[in-house]
């Protein structure tokens, strides 16, 4: 008795966890790989009347089969890529078939994401570009395909860099330009390409340097135009501070904002007060108001 | 002893049918194997590589719940874009068909091979096995079991990790290929 359990225990395991194993595709003739959207033939060697299902999650199709016809898939009728099992089920039999449909050869469009959209200028590896690569039919293109990205900054200068996809993407890290400005990423594989702004904006003030001049009972502060480190004019709008002490205890402090690349203000003339101006975390001058004409 | 035996038979057959019926009913999680990154460019911590395989087995799951119901709503939790349109569009050839299909993932082998400078796309490799049950007008007409490398392009949403890209690789460039 107890072997017959074990037996019977046995059998159902391995019908419950066995396939159906159909007859290796004999008569059923398909292609081990096919291009996505071309036309192709499955020779069937069906001895009746039979269903062929092509099957997979990319897609699906199901045709009637005569006894011994072929079935015509036609241009376009499997697009997508992708791993499909090919099923021929008639009255008493099961045949199968595995088959590739791979992405067309030729690059139909490019996704491009380039970031940031903006940064300072002269930053090494500020800007990365991704490009995926997909055929007319949205697969991704999995054989490797070359892929240039190119950064043209205002003044005109040009970073060309070259990748190769792999599984698809490439992708690329390139420097900002000395140069504010908007400068176009654009991102080319094969006929197809891809652009993209980034606006390369000045970095921080380099150095600040303020004049003062005397107006009456008023000292009328302005600064040289402020740039940074690479001659660009800093943004409009950066603050600057002007700060009065007296003695060591401070006075007066105004927060200005660059106009036209300068920043202007005025204060009490107040005689042996020294006024000092910062921005960010760069200090400018000082200067002592005894001294001023 | 011949009907305690008797006992003993009986026992071990019920318990037969119902590890046979957990088995064909898809009670078993599949098995996951995560490979050690490759690729880069970007630092993946543990949380997010954490995050993207689990979003990633969900959407797995999210995929046979839609083409076993045929109901494309369901593809909304873990699909975008591309992937979202592909899936739906066999869903919708499914319903015009009759066809139903089952995909019960068993094992998957899991690499991510690309995690992209600015962090919002990660690629991944995935070697799964898994069986396909085709149903037609209600009456399966074949289960196979199947071998497939996947590439998954993942990007993130609000909540999670949807998938964008999801498309076989073909055996020319897996070397590898073992349906059963």
């Amino acid at each position: 008795m107890k072997p017959r359990a074990i037996l019977l225990l046995t059998t159902l395991l391995i019908a419950g966890t066995a396939s159906l194993h159909a007859a290796d595709a004999t008569g059923l003739g398909v292609p081990k790989s096919v291009e996505a959207g071309s036309a192709f033939t499955i020779t069937t060697g069906a001895a009746s009347k039979a269903v062929l299902y092509i099957v997979s999650p990319a897609q699906i199709l199901r045709r009637d089969v005569e006894p011994g016809a072929s079935v015509l898939i036609d241009a376009g009728d499997i697009h997508n890529a992708g791993h499909y099992l090919a099923l021929l089920v008639g009255p008493s039999s099961t045949e199968k078939a595995e088959f590739d449909v791979v992405a067309a050869g030729q690059t139909a469009s490019v996704s491009f994401l380039a970031k940031p959209s903006r940064l300072p200028v002269n930053l090494p590896e500020g800007i990365s570009g991704v490009a995926y690569v997909f055929d007319a039919y949205q697969n991704l293109v999995l054989n490797p395909a070359p892929v240039s990205f190119q950064l043209s900054d205002a003044g005109g200068a040009t970073q060309t860099r070259s990748a190769a996809t792999r599984n698809g993407v490439a992708w690329v890290k390139m420097n900002s330009a000395p140069k504010a400005g908007a400068a176009q990423f654009q991102v080319s594989a094969g006929s197809v390409a891809n652009k993209r702004v980034v606006q390369q904006v000045p970095g921080d003030p380099c150095n600040l340097k303020m004049t003062a001049r005397r107006s009456g009972q008023r000292v009328v502060l302005e600064t040289e135009p402020v740039r940074d480190c690479s001659g660009n004019a800093v943004s409009d709008g950066t603050i600057v501070t002007f700060t009065q002490t007296y003695q060591g205890r401070s006075e007066a402090t105004v927060d200005v904002p660059l106009k036209r690349d300068v920043a202007r203000t005025e204060l009490p003339a107040r005689e042996g007060s020294v006024i000092s101006v910062a921005t960010g975390v760069v200090m400018g001058n000082e200067i002592r108001l005894g001294d001023v004409r | 002893m011949k009907a305690s035996l008797r006992v003993l038979g009986n026992f071990l057959l019920l318990a037969g049918c119902i590890l046979a019926t957990l088995i064909l009913t898809g009670f078993q999680e599949p098995a996951v194997q995560v490979d050690p990154d490759s690729g880069g460019p970007r630092n993946l911590e543990a949380q997010t590589r954490a995050a993207v395989v689990r979003d990633y087995l969900q959407a797995w799951k999210s995929m046979n719940g839609a083409l076993q119901e045929n109901r494309a709503d369901l593809l909304d939790a873990s699909f975008v874009g591309i992937a979202k349109e592909k899936l739906t569009d066999t869903v919708r050839e499914q319903q015009a068909l009759g066809l139903k299909t089952n995909y019960r993932d068993l094992s998957h082998n899991l690499k991510i091979v690309f995690y992209s400078p600015e962090g919002l796309s990660v690629q991944l490799l995935d070697t799964v096995q898994y069986e396909v049950q085709v149903i037609d007008h209600d009456r399966v007409q074949a289960t196979q079991h199947l071998s497939t490398r996947y590439v998954a392009v993942l990007t993130p949403t609000e909540v999670r990790w949807k998938v964008r890209v999801f498309q076989a690789q073909p055996e020319s460039l897996t070397g590898q290929r073992s349906g059963q």
